[in-house]
């Protein structure tokens, strides 16, 4: 494994099968009377949150806990922050009191890569979401959430629909997804599609029924109206109906297709009140694997020796 | 640099012998089959607890219930080499709680192992009573920790190299062992 996780695209096959198969230990944990791992005893963990965040911000505090680490949760609300430190004061803060991984979610795009990049920090970095680019841990714990209920994910197809452009979800799954040898599909619409989409491994539409009836898994997106500050569609019905994922459509699907939302939901916006509650979806099974596989990071990137080490020590 | 010799000290039939010599043991220390829950340590030790519950179900007629217990999270030398691999655990629905758990390693070496698998456990419940179960005891501990049922006892010098094959891992039952400069690179000896 490498040092950081800062993005989805930079974890090879072996790496995220690794990670996977890992996340699937770390899950029957949760069966067991005590909770709680011995693995990173005495290792500081910061949750540094520059954004508002529910699941992912509560998932990685539970993962390390779990794994006997010391968490420290730092929102920019009411921290220095408000005054206006910089990222590098922030770090550097962090650093000087030891901290041996930084979870960081930005609103800026490539935050964590800069925090990671410029030496202020000796700890692991992993990026728990920045701005419009990636959410690699999102991308894992779905990856897993499906592998879970499909097998093997080669040459399984996952339609990914909505609001692509500002999705760091679905970037970090496209690329992810790719990796572990899945067929990708992009549906939204031409206005909520990146520029440059060519260039991703996957394929795009702008018709969600004639991509979704040939799906293993459907991976509905939250319109994210606080990053829209233009009109990238008519109407809220309008998107609803073309992009939103309702009982007609539901019914459409094959009988073994997943139904899977990162959360948090417009219900009646992308997904519909009884399809978000219904059978396939594996929705809030998605919030309990986040721990699992946030786990598995933690332990591949912080358990063994900071020092890379290029010959094993003689094992007594 | 001389060829590393390699010599072997148990052959298939030897383990065979060792392991149901080992099952009547066990059965008569704890006085018949009740309660008891055979657990192995990855990779090696998973086989050979399975290999002991039948063998014991084989004498009594009674199903010993087996099991996987996965130590790495425990080790203390954790922080001292890149992340290692987690094995599986597999503990029977049943639990830990009031079992007699015999822990089954291929290897008894320092015996650091054994404290991570003790730790282990007793995360999981509280066993009427643990025991130790090796098929190969090497000398060499760096704990107080002893085996109960030992298959063989094989006096070593730290620079050799004890290899265990079990069939179900490596497609070949055989105990080897190995001198020369070979042994410490491998790192495969516990």
């Amino acid at each position: 494994m490498r040092r950081h996780l800062l993005s989805a695209g930079d974890l090879s096959r072996e790496d995220a099968v690794l990670v996977l198969d890992t996340a699937e230990e770390m899950r029957s944990l949760a069966d067991r009377p005590i909770k709680k791992l011995p693995a990173l005893r005495g290792r500081t963990v910061v949750n540094l949150f520059f954004e508002d965040s529910t699941r992912t911000r509560i998932s990685f505090e539970a993962a390390a806990k779990r794994l006997s680490a010391d968490v420290i949760n730092f929102a920019a609300k009411g921290s220095s922050v408000s005054k206006g430190e910089s990222l590098k004061d922030t770090a550097l803060t962090l650093q000087a009191m030891g901290a041996d991984a930084i979870v960081v979610r930005h609103h800026s795009s490539g935050a964590p890569h800069r925090l990671a990049s410029a030496q202020w920090t000796h700890g692991s970095v992993i990026n728990a979401g920045d701005g419009t680019h990636e959410h690699p841990t999102q991308a894992l714990l779905d990856a897993f959430t499906m592998r879970r209920h499909l097998g093997d994910l080669e040459g399984r197809r996952v339609t990914i629909v909505g609001d692509v452009l500002h999705s760091r979800v679905a970037r970090s799954n496209a690329l992810l997804l790719s990796t572990l040898g899945a067929e990708v599909t992009l549906v939204g619409p031409p206005t909520l599609l990146p520029v440059g989409v060519a260039s991703w491994p996957v394929h795009t539409s702008y018709d969600l029924d004639s991509s979704i009836v040939k799906s293993d898994a459907v991976m509905m997106l939250r319109v994210q109206r606080e990053r829209m500050n233009e009109s990238f569609f008519p109407s809220a019905r309008e998107y609803s109906r073309r992009y939103g994922l309702d009982t007609r459509r539901m019914a459409l699907l094959p009988d073994h297709t997943l139904v899977l939302h990162p959360g948090p939901m417009n219900r009646g916006m992308e997904i519909s009140a009884d399809v978000a509650d219904s059978t396939r979806s594996v929705i809030v099974e998605q919030v309990s694997n986040g721990v699992a596989v946030r786990m598995a990071v933690l332990y591949l990137l912080l358990s063994g020796s900071n020092v890379p080490i290029e010959t094993p020590v003689g094992e007594s | 640099m001389p060829a590393p010799a390699a010599r072997v000290v148990l052959d298939e039939r030897d383990i065979a012998r060792a392991l149901t010599r080992i099952s009547h043991e066990i059965l008569e220390r704890n006085r018949g089959p009740a309660d008891l829950l055979v657990l192995g340590i990855p990779t090696r030790g998973v086989p050979l607890a399975r290999r002991l519950a039948a063998r014991i179900d084989e004498v009594e007629g009674t199903v010993v219930p087996s099991g996987a217990l996965d130590v790495t999270m425990y080790r203390d030398d954790l922080r001292l080499r890149p992340a290692r691999t987690l094995e599986h655990t597999d503990i029977p629905h049943a639990g830990v709680d009031g079992k007699t758990v015999i822990l089954v390693d291929d290897v008894l070496f320092s015996g650091r192992t054994i404290r991570a698998a003790l730790d282990a456990l007793n995360n999981l419940g509280r066993p009427r009573a643990v025991r130790l179960a090796v098929l190969v005891d090497r000398g060499h501990r760096e704990l107080p920790i002893r085996a109960d049922f030992v298959g063989k006892n094989l006096p070593t010098s730290l620079t050799e190299e004890v290899r265990v094959s079990v069939a179900e891992v490596d497609g070949h039952d055989e105990v080897l062992i190995a001198t020369g400069s070979v042994a410490a690179a491998t790192g495969e000896a516990r």
